[in-house]
């Protein structure tokens, strides 16, 4: 099993796609974008894996997307996420397509299904990149991916096995142009899902709705650190947060006194965010929480210490004790904003 | 119930920015002087997690850690917490090994040890977070997996496990034995008592070695590894920050609200 495989006979690129509300997840429609540009670097084809419970009308969306070939696997085992499911579909299909490359998002799904995936095909993966390219002399796939917390970018590569897999970091490649004219094949996976296989079982799925704007899907976040001092001090990031249609996050220290629940943890321990404007509000800037927010567009620091590391990535900075700037800075946001 | 906890030592995430240097010709990089090695954060909630098992089950914790040079200090450290034994896997031939080379050698050491009932690791380390080794780890010993667990508990004989998702969890339930990958919802690591941290010093931690295990060496030779590094940086920033500055810091920021409304629009 572990082995590793064989260079041969592996070809073309598979994304491994998502859904979300009825249509492809916005990764998937970005890892469509990716795949075509490495498929045409190779001069192969770029396929994509479909599954799901009701996917098939979903094939000309990723076709519209770039891809030449779609698997659709239709299943009711699989209507929602199964780890031992989807790992047995997807292996199952990678062994008789035998691709090249195959991609997927990292999400909390593509980070089960990657490294299980994997274990099973024997091939290297590169999990969190930001970044892939072709090698021009080998035709290997090149993958950049933080670690260290974001202190370092390493590159990887895999030399001597296929498949080449990636999970690739939501919102950090642009997604695919839509061409509604393109022609691709649809193919159904043949063959059931052996329900023995299927060891772990789902007892419940709990939605827990948080109040607004999601963490990971905010254009806005307003982050506060140790220096907030108390969970009621959070109260005026609240407020910032909902005049600018943001979430609230906060950092491990802060979540770790309790102001703020584990799951708005920022960090390399946390969540991991990209929106167009972060607002740092009393934290220090430790590395491990930096790269939780370092993709954003605009990072805005506001500190009364000077010298805290978090000016050193923002782009805007105030340097006063927050609760003398935040309540100022909501009032104008809301004016302004209102207008 | 016995639980088999892997556990690695690392690069302190805490230090400051400044401490942090690389070799990009070795592709490693350069612990600072001075600065013990901690136990990756992940794997420290993993052992949390065994602990309150053992709180409300019995039974017994092994930790495991495979590392260079002081990696018997991360398996005291789980000792201090209240893990009964433990082992490290220390050999040449072990550096600088892949995810599957460190799978391939964990799933040995685990083999060694026998009968049990839960192999827990943290979900990813906090140095490479390759975030593969336990799932890799799971197939080799052919038991199922859940990931990204927010809590592990037992009920009725089987394993019931709260996997985080991005919009809520799942509760999931797995047969023992299974691997589980522990998240940090799963909450703060206990602060290990005085007592505890006197048996963790006196604690003999035995040495495996490649031959000790029965590691093959196939599995450990670089040659056939399933991924390398070919490059390591430490990428350049080019932010230039800019201060607002104004009389009072309400108006500060005023000035600063109206720059960003620009970026938010």
């Amino acid at each position: 099993m572990n082995g590793g495989n064989s260079m041969d006979g592996h070809k073309g690129v598979l994304v491994c796609g998502e859904i979300a509300e009825g249509g492809l997840a916005p990764v998937t429609i970005e890892l469509l974008g990716l795949g075509r540009k490495l498929a045409d670097e190779l001069g192969e084809d770029l396929s994509a894996l479909l599954m799901g419970s009701q996917t098939s009308g979903l094939a000309k969306e990723a076709i519209a997307c770039g891809a030449d070939k779609v698997y659709v696997a239709e299943d009711s085992l699989l209507d929602e996420y199964n780890s031992d499911a989807y790992t047995q579909v997807a292996a199952d299909l990678c062994r008789e397509a035998l691709p090249s490359i195959i991609l997927l998002g990292h999400t909390d799904n593509g980070c089960d299904l990657a490294p299980r995936l994997n274990g099973r095909l024997g091939g290297g993966l590169a999990m969190d990149c930001l970044a892939l390219s072709v090698d021009a002399a080998t035709k290997s796939l090149v993958s950049t991916r933080p670690v260290f917390g974001g202190n370092a970018h390493a590159e990887m590569v895999s030399k001597s096995v296929r498949p080449q897999m990636a999970t690739i970091r939501p919102k950090t490649v642009s997604p695919a142009e839509r061409n509604e004219s393109r022609q691709g094949e649809v193919v159904p996976v043949e063959g059931k899902i052996d329900p023995s296989a299927l060891k772990v079982k789902v007892v419940e799925r709990v939605k827990e709705e948080e109040e607004g704007v999601k963490l990971e899907d905010a254009e806005v976040v307003v982050s506060g650190g140790r220096g907030i001092g108390s969970a009621e001090n959070f109260e005026m990031l609240r407020e910032l947060a909902h005049v600018l249609g943001g979430a609230v996050g906060a950092t491990r220290p802060a979540c770790d006194e309790g102001w703020a629940p584990m799951t708005l943890q920022v960090g390399q321990t946390g969540k991991v965010v990209s929106p167009k404007l972060y607002i740092a509000v009393a934290l220090s800037g430790a590395i491990q929480h930096i790269a939780g927010c370092l993709g954003s567009k605009y990072i805005v620091a506001i500190n009364n210490d000077k010298e805290a590391n978090i000016f050193n990535v923002a782009h805007f900075g105030i340097v006063a004790d927050h609760k003398e700037v935040l309540p100022a800075l909501t009032t104008k946001f809301k004016e302004l904003l209102s207008a | 119930m016995h639980t088999i906890v892997c556990v690695k030592q690392v690069l302190d995430p805490e230090i400051p920015p400044a401490k942090f240097k690389i070799d990009p010709e070795a592709k490693k990089v350069v612990p600072p002087p001075g600065v013990p090695p901690v136990i990756s954060l992940f794997d420290e909630r993993a052992v949390e997690a065994a602990c309150r098992l053992k709180d409300k089950h019995g039974g017994k914790i092994t930790v495991i850690s495979m590392g260079p040079g002081k990696a018997a200090d991360v398996v005291k450290h789980a000792v201090s917490m209240g893990a009964d034994e433990g082992f490290v896997l220390q050999d040449e031939a072990f550096e600088s090994l892949d995810s599957f080379g460190t799978a391939h050698v964990l799933g040995k050491a685990i083999q060694k040890i026998g009968e049990y009932d839960l192999v827990l690791c943290g979900r990813q380390s906090a140095d490479w977070g390759n975030g593969q080794v336990g799932s890799i780890l799971a197939e080799i010993l052919g038991i199922p997996v859940v990931t990204l667990a927010g809590d592990v508990e037992v009920v009725d004989e089987k394993l019931r496990v709260k996997r985080m998702v991005k919009d809520g969890y799942e509760v999931l339930e797995a047969p023992m034995p299974s691997l589980v990958t522990v998240s940090n919802e799963i909450g703060l690591p206990r602060l290990p008592a005085g007592m505890r941290i006197m048996i963790a010093a006196r604690k003999q931690i035995p040495v495996w070695t490649a031959q000790d295990i029965g590691a093959e060496s196939s599995q450990l030779d670089k040659a056939n590894a399933h991924s390398e590094v070919t490059g390591l940086s430490v990428p350049t920033r080019k932010t230039e920050c800019e201060i607002i500055t104004a009389d009072t810091p309400s108006e500060a920021a005023v000035n600063l609200a109206l720059k960003l409304v620009k970026i938010i629009e």
